[in-house]
């Protein structure tokens, strides 16, 4: 049985049709990825499994049990935890305080504390500018404690949005190598991303979105290598 | 503040401005009864400020309506210790149901206001503080309860046994007059008030607070559920309210809608960010100063203006505000993020250095 079982899925602003009725499913230990050009309703369907929208129709199943109705702070504390687009970091509170803050709904003081060292092991730039405030980081570094925060949730599927957008090149491959050893580790992710080459080196299987409709799904080594989308996506020229 | 204790010099500085505090009311009545009770109000909008200081400063929801649970706490006391109604009941049973009653009037309007932000939000506040104030100044028809436009006179002092706030006693050849005991009555509300404020802001909530402030988004992301706590700042931030003006209505004597106008939910809002926003002895400061400020004024606007003129030339109440206003337009150019910042703020300022 799959983590997160999504059948029907439809999204809705006002008369726009962003979502239209999509399947997927991803399980334990799984990284998918969710590709596709700008406005194909990728991130809609993170905002939609966040709770951060409302649904128009179809349902989602997490752990089976039905979401739709949930408010976003009650799946956050399932384990339902996005990273989202344009990271949302505290920008006044200080790398440490933005951390903590990701344990919110957790009151195992002590795991709280281990799981923030090892944490800023993972991310050693972060260690470095602990008590420096998350709005002086660099945008880079904003998309690793947005990471870390999310993690110190110690989420059962982790939704990432966008994590290499408006970064530099150097910095999308230490994120994309974080994103690797939490895949090693056996984190569930959910990862949406425009950077398609990238998305597909990383992840296990892949869906290819457009127009609100999912219309490829793969594991991601058949996706590199289908023609379709090496030229719509991967910038190879048809022939 | 456990870090204080282990230093004998911080005890003997906080025990000195103890003493200060509760001789004050000594010292201001040797230039006048009326000082003392300028003293008083200064010390409900300090209990304004801190109320409101959580709602603007903690929780970052800017609310221009908040003199309406000021209005709400007033209100009813009054009715409750008044010929009004012919109740008289005693007042420790009747703060805390202004308090109460403003908290239910503070969740009242966050219900349906949570969803807005910023500006929206200000705009309804400030509409509310309007519609209640419009309340009380109507329902004296077609039930009188309000008694309308004339307000509520002949309010019960404050009793406690054998102690009359109202009449002055002589205890061992000294004369304690009934502003002076309001003061101290209004020092000790003061500390607790700073008690629970200042344990609020370092607390679970205090934190989601902030949380909220700075990225509602991702505070809900985080497991935060943003609309209860932001229903929390609301109430406890309109029960600081609703007491101040319980005990308001109990130092007049009267009440009536026109001490409820919207100028005072700015001045309210002009001493939290005057001070600065979210810090708390930045809060106090900037209700004691835009209390007093205007007072020392209007004491000192008129004998100047005779000394250098041979006569009044501006009426005392115009060059008042304008000073006034004037001096809020400069400490906002030059200290934009309040008199006294929080140190997140400061922190702000002094960190691009110390990155690079």
């Amino acid at each position: 049985m799959s983590l997160l079982v999504v059948k029907g899925l439809q999204v809705q602003y006002g008369g726009i049709r962003a979502v239209q009725g999509i399947d997927f499913a991803v399980s334990a230990g799984e990284c998918v990825a969710l590709i596709g050009a700008n406005g194909a309703g990728k991130s809609s369907t993170l905002k939609a499994l966040s709770g951060l929208v409302s649904v128009a129709g179809g349902t989602i199943h997490f752990d089976q049990m039905l979401l739709n109705s949930l408010p976003a702070f009650e799946r956050a504390r399932k384990g339902l935890v996005m990273v989202p687009e344009g990271r949302g970091i505290f920008a006044n509170l200080r790398v440490d305080e933005n951390m903590q803050m990701g344990a919110y709904a957790r009151s195992d003081r002590d795991a709280v504390q281990r799981d923030a060292q090892h944490l800023l092991r993972v991310f050693p730039r972060l260690a470095e500018r602990q008590d420096q405030l998350a709005g002086t980081l660099s945008g880079g570094e904003q998309q690793m404690l947005a990471m870390a925060r999310a993690l110190m949730s110690r989420p059962r599927l982790l939704l990432l949005d966008e994590p290499s957008m408006g970064l530099a090149p150097q910095m999308v491959t230490q994120i994309f190598s974080v994103i690797r050893t939490l895949i090693e580790q056996g984190m569930t992710l959910l990862l949406v991303e425009q950077n398609a080459r990238l998305a597909l080196q990383i992840s296990h299987r892949a869906y290819v979105m457009e127009s609100g409709r999912i219309t490829l799904a793969e594991s991601a080594d058949v996706l590199r290598d289908d023609p379709r989308v090496r030229q719509a996506y991967l910038g190879e020229p048809a022939n | 503040m456990t870090s204080h204790a282990t230093n004998p010099r911080a005890w003997l500085g906080l025990l000195l401005i103890a003493v200060a505090l509760i001789a004050l009311p000594f010292a201001l009545s040797m230039a006048g009864t009326a000082w003392v009770r300028i003293a008083n109000l200064a010390l409900l909008y300090v209990l304004l400020a801190l109320g409101l200081n959580i709602v603007v400063g903690f929780a970052g929801l800017l609310d221009l309506g908040y003199i309406a649970f000021y209005a709400v706490g007033a209100y009813v006391y009054a009715l409750l210790a008044s010929p009004h109604f012919g109740l008289h009941l005693p007042f420790w049973i009747i703060l805390p149901i202004g308090a109460l009653l403003a908290a239910l009037c503070g969740v009242v309007l966050g219900t349906p206001t949570l969803k807005l932000r910023g500006d929206y939000l200000a705009i309804v506040t400030l509409g509310f503080g309007e519609i209640i104030r419009i309340v009380l100044n109507n329902l004296s028809q077609p039930i009188n309860l309000t008694n309308g436009p004339q307000g509520l006179a002949r309010i019960d002092a404050f009793q406690l046994g054998p102690v009359h706030f109202a009449k002055r006693d002589v205890i061992f050849g000294i004369e304690i007059t009934g502003p002076m005991k309001y003061y101290w009555l209004l020092l000790l509300l003061l500390m607790a008030t700073l008690v629970l404020v200042v344990r609020l802001q370092n607390s679970r909530i205090g934190r989601a607070w902030e949380a909220i402030r700075e990225d509602e988004i991702a505070a809900r992301a985080m497991g935060i559920h943003t609309t209860a706590i932001k229903l929390l700042a609301f109430a406890i931030g309109a029960s600081i309210g609703g007491l101040a003006g319980g005990v308001f209505a109990a130092v007049q004597g009267f009440v009536s809608p026109e001490s409820f106008v919207l100028v005072e939910s700015v001045m309210v809002v002009a001493m939290v960010v005057l001070g600065g926003m979210g810090n708390i002895p930045g809060v106090v400061f900037g209700a004691l100063l835009l209390a007093l400020v205007p007072e020392l004024l209007r004491y000192s606007v008129e004998p100047l203006q005779q000394w250098m003129f041979g006569r009044a030339v501006v009426a005392p109440e115009v060059l008042r505000m304008l000073i006034f206003g004037f001096a809020l337009v400069l400490v906002m150019r030059w200290r934009p993020a309040g008199l006294i910042p929080t140190l997140i703020r400061t922190r702000m300022v002094a960190q691009p250095s110390s990155t690079k």
